[in-house]
């Protein structure tokens, strides 16, 4: 039986118009999403399972977070993963910013209860943007990994994917990478599902199972990480652009006549 | 330990723009720290490279010649390697694709604090203060790091590119690999965004991004674009949700552009995507919100609905 692990994190989404308290965004302006790397990462694994058969393949979720990002987690299980972890402690509540050094230590003790051969996490997450807990997990595991996959190919008798990483100038790297790995899984690599009626239904009944540190063999210490975050702010518009008011039909004409002028549509 | 080790990135025989970006990082901190300034340039034709890299301000290049294009496993080995032979403060890697295929790696394998994609620096003392960006560019933080040492990755286009002739003295350094512990093998490269249209060829591009919401709606994007005698370009998420080829798509991972005219349509300029098409003659933004990033780089917005701005626009060029 194959295993395939994807971390799975609910990302923070900001309103148009907020305010910052002291050094995070006032909660009134905050959302709560399925990170949209992860919905990729979560697809390429289902798809996995489809290829290979349901039965010789068991596709985990891990999400380090509070019992609201369930809902969250549900999105990936009616999505077809078959079982989900949570982990979440009183030390993870108090966190201001949890480094890349801290979910490491905590995705890689995950990865060693769990032993999977694939391990799938996002390029990057939608608010804190570090890019790069999967690299950082798999050397911490030992596993072998692949940064910015827009395409897989798994070969599971010879314990190789076979991918292709972005990088940049529409540029593509082909890499055979060997099992068990850590694959980024960047957008665009497939077309994530909406969840079916049925999907949400079995997914009520699907194990979401809940781990604190302690459970993991870990100490509280390792929350504190290296990193404090001391200020935000929203940067300083460097915008000199000359702003069109009014109705629609007065700022198109307005644009337009600057457009006609620069020769474009004549 | 007040030295700085920053690592070159080339691809494909040439030395990346980011490689002179991080001399001038490397710098700004070595004269912080009152240290040197260590370059290290892996694979390829490193001594020629090495000769590239000895710009104003570079004390040592070292040179790691093992094979000829990027490899992860090599890169994290010869670096730690170095690492503990030049003992630096600060370690120094560019936010690329491969960058980021190697620093969290040889950060965890150091066990050195890690932040990415920075885009300003300073020394306070003891503690490095780092400036990166959250939310897509909605917020800026600064996050200060603990500790002696740190290992930062720098944002492309941040810092000016270090120019001049240094009088760096260039070592080759001589890393033992371990070719058993080498995982990944890359078998080859491909350029993709090929095809029937090149946007990068356009007078005049009209960009539409997620603003669009739905794909029966980018019928009005190309109704706008004829009426202009405009090529339809995107952002990321139109490519990824296959409403548009590849090779429509401006950015980082698409194409660089720069048009005449670049009409930035429900874009909220994320810095992947400027990254594609800042080097725009005029840029127009339309967008509901009025602190999308890109209204930075904008010489012409409108504050408002899409769908009410562009049937307006079209009406004007019938
Ligand atoms: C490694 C990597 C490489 C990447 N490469 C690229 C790349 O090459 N190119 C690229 O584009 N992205 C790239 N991205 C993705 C990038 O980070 C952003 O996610 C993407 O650019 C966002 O696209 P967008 O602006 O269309 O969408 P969003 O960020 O969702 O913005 C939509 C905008 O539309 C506005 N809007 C919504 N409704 C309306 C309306 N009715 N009228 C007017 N405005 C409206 C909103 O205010 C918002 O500003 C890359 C990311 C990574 C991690």
């Amino acid at each position: 039986m194959m295993k395939v692990l994807v971390t799975v994190k609910e990302v923070a989404t900001v309103e148009d118009e907020f305010e910052i308290e002291g050094t995070a965004i006032d909660e009134r302006y905050l959302g709560a999403d399925l990170n949209e790397w992860d919905d990729y990462a979560i697809e390429e694994a289902v798809q996995i399972a489809e290829a290979i058969g349901e039965d010789d393949v068991e596709v985990v979720t891990v999400t380090i977070g509070p019992e609201d990002c369930e809902q969250t987690i549900r999105q990936a299980l009616a999505k077809g993963a078959d079982r989900s972890i949570r982990v979440w402690d009183d030390a993870l509540e108090d966190a201001e910013l949890l480094d890349v050094g801290a979910k490491t230590a905590i995705l890689a003790a995950v990865v060693e209860d769990e032993e999977p051969d694939l391990v799938l996490s996002g390029v990057q997450s939608g608010d804190d943007s570090f890019m790069a807990t999967g690299v950082s997990l798999a050397d911490a595991v030992g596993f072998q990994w692949a940064a910015v996959v827009n395409s897989l190919d798994l070969d599971t008798e010879a314990g190789v994917a076979s991918v292709r990483r972005e990088l940049e100038g529409g540029v593509e790297e082909l890499t055979d990478v060997t099992l068990p790995a850590v694959l980024t899984i960047q957008t665009g690599i497939n077309e994530p599902r909406y969840a079916s009626l049925r999907g949400i239904r079995m997914a009520q009944r699907k194990e979401l199972a809940v781990r604190g540190l302690d459970d993991l063999g870990l100490d509280s210490s390792v929350v504190a990480g290296d990193l404090r975050l001391t200020g935000m702010s929203v940067p300083e518009s460097e915008s000199d652009a000359t702003v069109f008011t009014g109705g629609p039909e007065e700022t198109a004409s307005e644009l337009a006549a600057i457009l006609r002028e620069k020769g474009v549509g004549q | 330990m007040t030295d700085v080790l920053a690592i070159a990135d080339h691809r494909r025989g040439e030395l990346r723009d980011v490689s002179y970006e991080l001399v001038s990082a490397g710098r700004d901190l070595a004269d912080a720290t009152g240290g040197d300034l260590h370059l290290v340039v892996i694979s390829g034709t490193v001594d020629a490279f090495a000769e590239k890299l000895n710009r104003e301000g570079v004390d040592v290049v070292h040179t790691v010649d093992h094979g000829e294009e990027f490899n992860h496993d090599v890169y994290a080995q010869a670096i730690v390697q170095l690492y503990d032979a030049v003992s630096p403060q600060f370690l120094l890697a560019p936010n690329s694709v491969n960058g980021l295929d190697y620093a969290p790696a040889v950060a965890n394998r150091l066990d050195l604090p890690l932040v990415t994609d920075t885009v300003d620096l300073e020394v306070d003392g003891d503690t490095l203060v780092a400036t990166r960006e959250m939310y897509g560019g909605k917020v800026e933080t600064t996050v200060e790091l603990t500790g002696e040492r740190a290992a930062v990755t720098i944002r492309s286009a941040e810092w000016p590119a270090a120019g001049g002739t240094g009088e760096a003295t260039i070592e080759a350094f001589d890393a033992t690999i371990d070719e058993d512990a080498i995982g990944s093998t890359v078998t080859g490269f491909e350029e993709v965004a090929g095809g029937d249209v090149d946007i990068g060829d356009a007078d005049v591009l009209v960009s539409v991004g997620r603003g669009i919401e739905e794909e029966e709606n980018l019928e009005l994007i190309h109704e706008l674009a004829d009426a202009l005698g405009a090529t339809v370009s995107s952002s990321r998420p139109i490519v990824d949700a296959g409403w548009l080829p590849k090779n429509r798509q401006v950015g980082q991972s698409g194409k660089v552009v720069t048009p005449d005219v670049y009409i930035a349509i429900g874009i909220s300029g994320a810095v992947q995507h400027v990254a594609g098409m800042k080097g725009s003659d005029t840029i127009v933004a339309i967008n509901t919100d009025p602190n999308a990033p890109i209204m930075d780089i904008a010489d012409y917005a409108i504050h408002d609905d899409l769908f009410d701005v562009v049937p307006a626009l079209i009406e004007e060029f019938r």
